[in-house]
């Protein structure tokens, strides 16, 4: 059970509260109708799955209805920051290995 | 009343208050205070069960957690049956009723002896590895074997009277285990004004400070811990819970805690109110883990014949119990707390034969005391073989070089009835291993002691911290480092003042070396209650199986109701030894929840019978059910399905309502559709980019029915919204969609469109939804309201305002039946009276209620789909053949349209939807049935689709269909087949799937 | 076209309105029961959407209600005088409870009074309130809800949105000693049958 901070309630909550959502920052293509087969399909069917870092969406589902953003250690699935929507995350994996975070 | 091991003064029993128990149909009597171990003790009952594979006889060699051999079958009814009660963490309750779990037909004489005897070459290592490599069906003959002679314990066969709930909590620090580092540890935080939760497995807290003869503050220990507990029940924000185990220790500090709230009382609870026990959900802050550390026992020949004791638990049940097990004693230590045992067996009047210790020059304060006392010393020795076989009756001696693995010197034989062993401690790490940090070996401490976990801070014997002193002062300091952690000042706690013995060092004691070989001497049990031997060991890494997980699978270490608690260690040491490696390079296995077995009562809690999940009721459900409803689960929806009169079947009663509503009128409860409101400036094109058709044109109080897709192309809902206004929309959605499509519509606009100027919001439990249908559906309402419903006026498609039956409504009138139809939606606190005046006019219009059944069948004989039912996820709309739903030149790229010219989707032979007729009109196919176009064919056959809804049509007169074909639309007046398992293969006619009026013109009059 | 459907649903008097728990009897909980269980029915309830951000909505919202804004997290405002109160939900949503029967016109005023991107939802014949007091009424809620109700964490004019049971449900604390439960009409029934065993350990009294 996770313990996961609302950027919006700016509170910990429990994990039951929530809904993953699968990988954040998915980006649409501006203009479906002429990017190619592949563009299209990496954007519907390809997702990332670290061993470690990983940026992942939650939906508040069972509080604020709000869906923001989660950086996650997928090995021992600390929490390193949760962020709202259309901010980007402080800690990655190039700023980890950069030694930008504690 | 006779109990001849128990000494008359002593221990923390209460003497004034005898209770009477049954073990095996047998009467003992024992105190309050006793455990249901102590007392079996007490009586000298030796042998507690037979072992699992070789149904050795087996006594009590702890006591507490892990206990291995003294596993119980509870209780004196069929209700109260509780399965593997381990009998050293068992309270001595009146008229208590125990069993052993192993042993038929019981466990003195044991058909399964001779087995046993047998069971070496039988059942050796990799017995189940072999046993599932061998054909599947010789398992099942197996299994019953082994169940019915080693026996697993059993489930009541009847209900549970009991309840057993769960409590939530949130605190700074939770500590675990209350002995003398938690005990610390909770004075400290309490004096903070921290919320602090501290809870033990044991019926009382004290941990160790029970039975240990040290002084704190030159007072006995019991008198420090009497005050220590005053103090932390006057402190406001302590929770103290004893009997209360820390089974499983989840992400982020989230643990559950078990605690037995009337098992020490009787078999069931005695209070009808009381639950038999409680999971406390705690989220903590900090977690201190102070679960002390478990004596490990020596590994030597015939360690398990009943006699057989650790060092700690013969002191234990000395100094708590008054219960010395045994007359002469022989122990064989690798630390001084063998000496302990010796001193207190002594105190008790018993004869204390040798203490062997396997150190060649052990100079600590208890060796010394023990020397003075008179007590035989042998050094650089073990006891490497027990002789006897239901008692110990001599212990087998020898000089022993554990380099070398080989014994020395002379042999001697002693003559004894118990053997205490002492290998050392191991730190109790199981729950910091659950999130899945590895324990670490610690080589001055010989134990492994706990990994990193965020946020959980060892102290005491969990941290191999063993000495008096060192272990308050480290229950401090975790404290005072919690505290500090979740921003709490420093406090000062003053230590009680121990003092500080001498200790000689430990050795590494695991396995003792025999006269023969490992794998030819007396078996050398490791783990007891899986009867894993030594020689097992070394066979397993004998052949191949060298990685420690491997070892445990194949021979079964650690997989008992125990975990391994006694044994895993020393398996582990076995295995380096015997691979040439060092104990952390072998490594160790991870732990998982729970710690100690539970039952599922304690994890279901109240969410169970009618609690079990929520059941969703509309407005009239009251009406439904003296109506004499037959109900349909829908998510988590109560739905009357169909409603019988008299004894109807359901076929009947399904074909009575379907006639009712295409010649009369039939009125059905919506008001579990979902319902969203939509307003804002952006609504309607909000509503252009997630629905496939078109919604630009939409006017006002017009209806339009809407399709939505993934944007993978595939169908995910549809519904009718409605235009109230012209920034104002309410959208309808699936039953079971609405919750996920208010999700949706929130996932697209907060993190792709935020800019649009829309909100969205849950309407579904404010507006009740009355659908009355039929040809007299116009004749009913007008009976009711002020609406104008001329069919020029109020038109299909079109909502309108006004009363109804004296309410203020909105009227859709929209069609699922294909019949006129007018769907009432009235705030909720009205509907009872909406749906009663309507009733009132029950008689002259022939006004039927009808259910979710009546309705898949008029809207299937409608070809109208049911997504989810109709569909699965890969379905797009033109698969449904419902191209006119998709407008293909919005100016938006929608969600889903550009997925629609995907090769894949762009497929001639796509599974498309399609009616079908069976040959037979009597057939209704069943749903699911895999559609071939040659019945033929060899197996395994080509599988062309599958019938996704199939009913009986009273008004077509035979079954019907609507199937997913492979290139069906293609393929109209083909005839396809449905190979059934029963042999019969089912023919039918690819027909268009509407099969009632097609033109649309019933509901349209 | 007119941008919106204001509509008053209200039936007046004359028509029975049936409560979400108007099917279930009440029970008596001895002589000091340790939970006391109340149904607040036929409030008015309101979902405010807006911009918390823009000025005029805040003071519109305030002229209309006679109480600020919350702009805090699960900020709960009471006007006591008016028997009313507003509950904020998240950063663009509120609730506001109403006595019976204000509702329209509250829609109407508000509506009056706003100007821009916002939304006003009649909700009434969804929700109703669960009122839960007595020495008991923490203990309930610890067994019921995973959020932290201890007084630390949840002090008097705080309302959550939060699990409760396997439902959703709002917790709030308008004072001192009452809890409020607001739920879904649908899943009030579950509501208080969990309630009712979860307090048979304390003594229920139930008058509903
Ligand atoms: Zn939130």
């Amino acid at each position: 059970m996770l313990h996961i901070y609302c950027p919006y309630c700016g509170e910990h909550r429990e994990e039951s509260e929530f809904r993953p959502k699968g990988q954040a920052h998915i980006l649409r293509p501006k203009d479906p109708d002429n990017c190619s087969d592949e563009v299209w399909a990496d954007y519907l069917f390809f997702r990332d799955n670290p061993r470690g870092l990983h940026h992942e969406m939650w939906l508040h589902a069972t509080g604020c209805r709000k869906y923001f953003n989660v950086t996650r250690d997928t090995v021992s699935y600390e929490i390193l920051e949760t962020y709202k929507m259309g901010e980007q995350p402080k800690i990655t994996a190039q700023s980890r290995a950069a030694g930008g975070e504690k | 009343m006779s109990q001849p091991n128990r000494l008359n003064q002593g221990g923390s029993i209460d003497r004034s208050k005898p209770l009477d128990f049954t073990f095996n149909g047998l009467r003992y009597s024992g105190y309050e205070g006793d455990t249901l171990a102590s007392a079996l003790l007490a009586n000298g009952v030796d042998i507690v069960n037979r072992s699992f594979k070789y149904s050795r006889p087996r006594g009590i060699v702890a006591s507490g957690a892990a206990e291995p051999n003294a596993i119980v079958q509870l209780g004196s009814t069929e209700a109260a049956q509780v399965p593997n009660v381990r009998a050293t963490q068992q309270a001595l309750y009146q008229g208590l009723s125990a069993r052993s779990t192993n042993g038929w037909p019981n466990v003195n004489h044991d058909a399964m002896g001779l087995l046993g005897k047998l069971g070496g070459p039988m059942m050796g290592p990799g017995f189940y590895y072999k046993t599932f490599m061998a054909p599947a069906s010789m398992w099942m003959t197996y299994e019953k074997f082994i169940r019915k002679a080693a026996g697993l314990g059993r489930a009541p066969q009847e209900k549970d009277p009991d309840i057993y709930d769960h409590y939530n909590h949130h605190c700074d620090l939770l500590i675990i285990g209350a002995g003398p580092a938690g005990l610390m540890a909770a004075l400290t935080a309490a004096r903070s004004g921290a919320r602090v939760i501290i809870c033990d497995e044991q019926e009382t807290f004290g941990g160790s400070l029970l039975e240990t003869a040290d002084l704190l503050d030159g007072k006995p220990a019991q008198q420090w811990l009497a005050n220590a507990l005053v103090q932390l029940s006057d402190c406001g924000d302590v929770l103290m819970l004893p009997r209360t185990t820390a089974n499983g220790y989840h992400d982020h500090n989230f643990v559950t805690l078990h605690e037995r709230r009337t098992e020490h009382l009787a078999d069931t609870a005695p209070e009808a109110h009381q639950s038999r026990s409680r999971m406390h959900h705690v989220r903590a802050g900090q977690v201190i883990l102070a679960t002390g550390s478990q004596e490990r026992p020596v590994v030597y020949a015939n360690n398990d014949v009943p006699g057989n004791l650790l060092c700690s638990a013969v002191s234990c049940y000395i100094r708590r119990y008054a219960v010395v097990p045994g007359q002469k004693l022989v122990v064989t230590t690798a630390t001084d707390i063998g000496y302990q045992a010796a001193l207190d067996w002594l105190d008790a009047g018993r004869e204390v034969v040798a203490v062997v210790d396997c150190r060649a020059n052990p100079d600590g304060d208890r060796v010394k005391q023990a020397r003075q006392k008179g007590i035989r010393i042998i050094t650089g020795s073990a006891v490497f073989e027990a002789k006897g076989s239901k008692r110990v009756t001599a212990a087998r001696i020898a000089a022993v070089d554990l380099d070398a693995f080989t014994l020395t010197g002379q042999l001697e034989e002693l003559a004894c009835d118990t053997i205490a062993s002492s290998g050392g401690f191991s730190p109790v790490v199981h729950l910091s291993a659950h999130t899945g940090a590895r324990p670490v070996w610690n080589e001055e401490a010989l134990g492994f002691v706990p990994g990193r976990v965020k946020g959980m801070i060892p102290a005491g014997g969990a941290d191999a911290i063993y000495s008096l002193p060192a272990v308050l002062e480290s229950g401090l300091q975790a404290a005072q480092q919690a505290l500090q952690s979740c921003g709490y000042a420093a406090v000062s706690v003053d230590l009680p003042k121990a003092s500080q013995r001498i200790e000689s060092k430990s050795a590494a004691l695991f396995q003792v070396p025999h006269l023969k070989p490992t794998s030819r001497a007396p078996k050398q049990f490791v783990d007891l209650q899986n009867d894993v031997t030594a020689a097992g060991i070394e066979l397993a890494t004998r052949e191949g199986f060298e990685s420690i997980e491997h070892v445990k699978r194949y021979t079964a270490l650690g997989f008992g109701t125990d975990q391994g608690k006694l044994g895993n260690i020393n398996g582990m040491a076995i295995a380096a030894r015997i691979l040439g490696q060092t104990i952390p390079e072998t490594g160790t296995t991870v732990f998982r929840p729970n710690y100690t077995g539970i039952t599922f009562g304690a994890i279901a809690g109240r969410h169970c019978g009618e609690l079990f999940d929520p059941e969703r009721y509309t407005a009239l459900h009251a009406w439904h059910l003296k109506r004499g409803a037959k109900f349909e689960d829908v998510g988590q929806w109560k739905r009357p399905w169909y409603f019988p009169v008299g004894n109807e079947t359901m076929h009947e009663a399904v074909a009575r309502e379907c006639q009712a509503v295409r010649e009369k009128v039939g009125i059905l409860d919506a008001s579990t559709l979902g319902k969203i409101d939509i307003q804002g400036a952006d609504a309607r094109e909000f509503l252009g980019r997630v629905y496939t058709n078109k919604w630009a044109q939409l006017g006002l109080n017009k209806c339009r029915y809407g399709l939505m897709c993934k944007d993978d192309g595939m169908v995910m809902d549809d519904g009718v919204t409605t235009c109230l206004g012209d920034n104002h929309f309410l959208m309808t959605t699936t039953t079971g969609g609405a919750a996920a499509i208010l999700d949706w519509l929130e996932l697209w606009h907060q993190t792709e469109w935020p800019e649009l100027e829309v909100y969205f919001n849950s309407v579904t439990d404010h507006w009740a939804t009355m659908t009355i249908t039929g040809p007299r559906a116009r004749d009913l309402l007008s009976e009711v309201t002020d609406i104008d419903l001329s069919k020029d006026s109020f038109k299909f498609m079109e909502c309108r305002e006004g009363m109804v039956a004296g309410v203020p409504a909105r009227v859709y009138r929209i069609s699922f039946t294909g019949e006129l139809t007018y769907e009432i939606n009235v705030q909720a606190n009205y509907a009872m009276h909406v749906w009663n005046a309507l009733f009132e006019h029950e008689s002259t219009y022939g006004l039927t209620p009808y259910g979710t059944e009546t309705m898949h069948v008029l809207r299937a004989e409608k070809g109208f789909i049911i997504v989810g039912q109709d569909t699965d996820g890969s379905v797009t709309p033109e698969d449904l053949g419902m191209q006119w739903c998709v407008g293909y030149d919005k100016p938006f790229s929608w969600i889903g349209k550009r997925a629609l010219s995907r090769p894949d989707t762009r497929r001639k032979d796509r599974k498309q939807l399609v009616g079908l007729l069976p040959t037979d009109p009597s057939v209704v196919l069943q749903e699911g049935a895999q559609i071939v176009f040659d019945p033929k064919q060899s197996i395994p056959m080509k599988m062309k689709g599958h019938v996704t809804s199939s009913y009986y049509s009273p008004t077509l007169g035979q079954g019907f269909a609507l199937a997913l074909v492979m290139g069906g639309a293609e393929r109209m007046g083909e005839k396809v087949y449905m190979p059934m398992a029963d042999g019969r293969v089912h023919e039918a006619e690819i027909v268009s799937p509407i099969f009632l009026d097609p033109k649309g013109e019933r509901q349209n009059v | 076209m007119s941008n919106v459907a204001v509509f008053d649903q209200n039936a007046g008097a004359g028509v029975l309105a049936e409560s979400p728990l108007s099917h279930v009897s009440g029970r008596k909980g001895g002589s000091s029961p340790g939970v006391i269980l109340r149904e607040k029915a036929f409030m008015g309830y309101l979902t405010l959407r807006g911009n918390a951000a823009d000025a005029a909505f805040c003071e519109g919202v305030e002229q209309v209600l006679g109480m600020p804004l919350p702009t805090a997290p699960m900020a709960l405002h009471q006007n006591t005088q008016k028997g009313s109160s507003i509950l904020w939900i998240s950063p663009d949503e509120w609730l506001i409870l109403l006595p019976g029967g204000t509702e329209y016109e509250t829609e109407l005023a508000l509506r009056a009074e706003l100007s821009g991107h916002f939304a006003v939802v009649n909700v009434s014949g969804g929700l109703t309130l669960l009122t839960v007091t007595g020495p008991d009424a923490r203990h309930l809620l610890h067994k019921s809800t995973g959020y932290d109700v201890h007084p630390r964490n949840f002090p008097v004019g705080k309302g959550v949105t939060t699990t409760f049971a396997k439902a959703t449900a709002i917790i709030r604390r308008p004072s001192e000693t009452t809890w409020e439960l607001v739920v879904r009409r649908s899943f009030a029934d579950y509501c208080y049958r969990w309630l009712v065993d979860a307090s048979r350990e304390f003594g229920l009294d139930a008058e509903i």
